[in-house]
C-alpha cells in the first residue's frame, strides 16, 4: 500500500535530507538514460541494490519492490529482443530496474512528511504566481491517506450489494461509492477546518 | 466560560436551533437528543464550524463569528468517524498536522508528538500507516491530533458510536482523564452519566437541563 512504504530506521540513507534524495533520484533517472552500455547501467543497478542492505533492508523487501514490475521488465526485454538484440533488451531492463529500485529506496527511507516538506520548499518560488505550497502538499498527503480508505468503502459497498444479489451491477457499486466519497469529502473539509488549517 | 445569547440556526427550510440562551461553566457537559434535534449543530457552533444565523456564541473572550481561527485553536473538535478526521497517511504526521500553523521547532514538534503518543499507548505505532490502526486506536489518534494543539475545550461529537465495547471503554477513560473542559454529544447515556451537567435537545430547543441524575431518567421517558 502506498501509504505504508516508509520503514523506520537509523541508516545513513534514513538520516539523509529528503531534498538530497529527491535530487539524487532525478540525477540517477536522467543519468541512466545518458549511458549507452548495459554493463555500466548494470553496475549502477548493483550499486542501488547494495544500498538496500546498507539501509537494513533484506531480500524480502528487495523482492517486494521488484515483484510488481517483473512482468513489465519481461515484456520490455522480449520487445527489444524482437526489435533489436539481447544487449538492447538488457539496457532497457537495467535502466528501468535501477530507477524503480532507487525510487523505492527513497520512499522506504523517507517519511511522507519530509518528502512533502521538501516539495513545499521547492514550490516556494511559485507563491507569487498564486500557488499555495502548503495546500498542494496537503492535497498530495490526502491522496495518499484516502486511497486505502476509499478502497475500504468500495469493499463495504461491494459486500452490501453482493448480499442483495447486485454484484454484477456497476450502477449499484458506483453510485453509493460516489455519494459516500462526496459525503466523506465534506466531513474531511470540516475536520481540516476544525484543526485550524488555513 | 461558554455563553450563547439568543442563538438560532436556520438551514433553508428548517430551523436547527431556536433562541438558545445558555451559560456553561461546568467541566463536563453532556448533550443528548434524537437525530435532527439540533445537538450536533449546537456542538459545531462551539468550534466555529457552524455560524449562528442570529445571536452570539462566546467562548471565553472569543466571538465565534469574528474569531474563527483563534477559536479553533481554543476549542478542539473530535468527530464521530476518525477516518474522516485523520488527514495524513502516517500516525506521527497526522498529529504534527495541527501544529503546522504554530511554526514550532522540529524538536518541540517531536517532543509534543512523543508525549501524546505515550499518553495513549500509541508510541509503537508512531511510524505506522494510520489506516492500519484499529477503530479505537484511530479514535485515540484523532483525540491526540486535537490534544497536541493544547486547546482549552474539547467537543466530542458521538465519539464512541462506531466502536466496540472495549474500545468504547478505552475512549471513555481517555475522555475522563482530560484536563480540558469537555462537551460530549452522545446517544450513549452511560458515557455522560457522571458528567456535571446534561442538556437534552428536542426540535432545536433545550428541553431538559440539569445534572445527569435528573435529566437522564426524564430523557429516557421522553424517548420511550
Amino acid at each position: 500500500m502506498i501509504a505504508g512504504l516508509y520503514i523506520d530506521g537509523q541508516s545513513a540513507l534514513h538520516r539523509a535530507a529528503a531534498g538530497a534524495k529527491i535530487l539524487a533520484m532525478v540525477a540517477l533517472g536522467t543519468g541512466v538514460f545518458l549511458i549507452p552500455d548495459w554493463p555500466v547501467v548494470a553496475v549502477v543497478l548493483a550499486t542501488v541494490l547494495l544500498l538496500y542492505p546498507l539501509s537494513n533492508f533484506g531480500p524480502r523487501i528487495i523482492w517486494g519492490q521488484i515483484k510488481p514490475i517483473l512482468w513489465l521488465l519481461v515484456i520490455f526485454f522480449a520487445l527489444q529482443l524482437w526489435l533489436n538484440d539481447w544487449q538492447a533488451g538488457l539496457l532497457v531492463v537495467t535502466r528501468i530496474a535501477a530507477i524503480v529500485m532507487f525510487a523505492s529506496l527513497v520512499t522506504l527511507t523517507t517519511k511522507t512528511s519530509d518528502l512533502l516538506a521538501s516539495l513545499e520548499r521547492a514550490m516556494q518560488p511559485l507563491k507569487p504566481l498564486g500557488v499555495n505550497p502548503e495546500r498542494v502538499s496537503l492535497a498530495i498527503s490526502m491522496v495518499l491517506r484516502f486511497i486505502p480508505v476509499i478502497a475500504q468503502v468500495a469493499g463495504e459497498i461491494r459486500d452490501a450489494q453482493r448480499a442483495r444479489g447486485l454484484d454484477r451491477s456497476i450502477v449499484a457499486m458506483v453510485v453509493p461509492l460516489i455519494i459516500r466519497t462526496l459525503k466523506m469529502a465534506d466531513d474531511v473539509a470540516d475536520a481540516i477546518d476544525a484543526r485550524s488549517f488555513d | 466560560m461558554i455563553r450563547l445569547e439568543n442563538v438560532s440556526v436556520q438551514f433553508e427550510q428548517r430551523r436547527a436551533l431556536a433562541d438558545i440562551d445558555l451559560t456553561l461553566n461546568e467541566k463536563r457537559i453532556g448533550i443528548v437528543g434524537a437525530n435532527g434535534s439540533g445537538k450536533s449543530t449546537f456542538a459545531r457552533l462551539l468550534n466555529g464550524l457552524q455560524i449562528a444565523t442570529s445571536g452570539r456564541v462566546l467562548i471565553d473572550d472569543l466571538d465565534a463569528a469574528k474569531d474563527g481561527r483563534k477559536l479553533r485553536r481554543h476549542v478542539g473538535f473530535v468527530f464521530q468517524n476518525p477516518d474522516n478526521q485523520i488527514v495524513y497517511p502516517v500516525v506521527e504526521e497526522d498529529i504534527a498536522f495541527g501544529l503546522k500553523p504554530l511554526k514550532l521547532s522540529k524538536e518541540e514538534v517531536s517532543r509534543r508528538i512523543d508525549e501524546v503518543l505515550a499518553r495513549y499507548d500509541l508510541t509503537e505505532f508512531k511510524s505506522h500507516p494510520s489506516h492500519l490502526l484499529s477503530g479505537g486506536q484511530k479514535q485515540l489518534l484523532a483525540i491526540s491530533g486535537v490534544l497536541v494543539m493544547a486547546p482549552r475545550y474539547i467537543v466530542f461529537d458521538e465519539p464512541t458510536t462506531l466502536l466496540d465495547l472495549r474500545n468504547r471503554n478505552r475512549v471513555q477513560r481517555a475522555i475522563a482523564e482530560l484536563d480540558q473542559t469537555v462537551i460530549t454529544v452522545s446517544h450513549d447515556l452511560d458515557l455522560i452519566a457522571d458528567y456535571d451537567r446534561v442538556l437534552a435537545f428536542e426540535a432545536g430547543r433545550v428541553a431538559l437541563d440539569g445534572p445527569p441524575s435528573e435529566v437522564l431518567p426524564k430523557y429516557r421517558e421522553m424517548m420511550a
